[in-house]
């Protein structure tokens, strides 16, 4: 299946050229899936922090909860509550979109509507959970 | 003797991606249900404070299911970031060097956890 004279082939795409290309909610789910991943990675060694500073002594327990008040060393309290909200949003969008992909693999929920709809969801869910917990860190309640 | 190794090795086929696709779902369950439990005995009665929260973790049941977690997190997390790496990171020596930073990485922070975990 040649054609004669065939154009030499474009090779991958430019990520500027992909850009322009709209990306159903779907993709924007897939995307953000594996960047609120990175996002946890990156992050790991503030969560272990938290972990050991949380556990190790009513002391050091004290220590913790200042950090999202006063502050940890150079950083603000509200510095640290923003980066824990960030945790917050990309740990909700990571294990929702993560039980997305294993709803699509045990209903073969495969079809764009459905693709759509779960992708629907799970932004929702997502975002309205964070701005719950978020409004519990910040003190609204 | 089968030539699949180094260079000729095969990367398409039969179960190929099979192990690691059912690892991300199996250590995902896991570290859901783990979020469950924690969930539940947080929001049982009594007030939040050091306590509370070392109490948890002071279980000897609760350990041990802490470390799985840890355990099924390193191997989540290993899967996940190899799959970025082989993505975004064509070249062979820069794409080494970043799993071999990755697994140090993460080898250093389960350490660090359980350490904290059998302190307690």
């Amino acid at each position: 299946m040649t054609t004669p004279m065939s154009k030499p082939r474009p090779g991958p795409m430019k990520l500027t050229d992909a850009l322009q290309y709209r990306l159903p909610l779907a993709g924007v789910v897939s995307i953000l899936h594996r960047v609120s991943g990175l996002i946890m990675f990156v992050l790991m060694p503030f969560i272990i922090w938290m972990f050991d500073t949380s556990l190790s002594s009513e002391v050091s327990y004290e220590r913790f909860t200042a950090a999202f008040s006063v502050g940890l060393g150079p950083l603000p309290g509200v510095l640290v509550k923003l980066v824990a909200l960030a945790l917050i949003w990309a740990y909700l969008h990571h294990l929702i979109a993560g039980v997305r992909h294993v709803w699509m693999d045990v209903a073969h929920s495969v079809s764009k509507e459905q693709g759509r709809s779960s992708a629907v969801f799970t932004m929702a869910a997502s975002i309205a959970l964070t701005l719950l917990l978020g409004a519990k860190l910040f003190g609204a309640y | 003797m089968s030539t699949n190794f180094g260079s000729k090795r095969i990367v398409t086929g039969a179960h190929y991606g099979l192990r690691d696709w059912l690892a991300q779902r199996i250590t995902g369950a896991l570290m859901a249900l783990f979020t469950l439990v924690v969930l539940v005995q947080v929001l049982l009665p009594g007030p939040m404070g050091y306590d509370k929260w070392a109490g948890i973790f002071a279980a000897q049941w609760m350990k041990v299911l802490t470390f799985v977690v840890i355990v099924s997190l390193l191997v989540h997390v290993w899967v996940g970031v190899r799959d970025i790496l082989m993505d975004y990171v064509k070249p062979v020596g820069t794409r080494l060097v970043l799993q071999v930073a990755t697994l140090v990485w993460l080898v250093g922070c389960a350490g660090w956890a359980l350490q904290v975990l059998w302190r307690l």
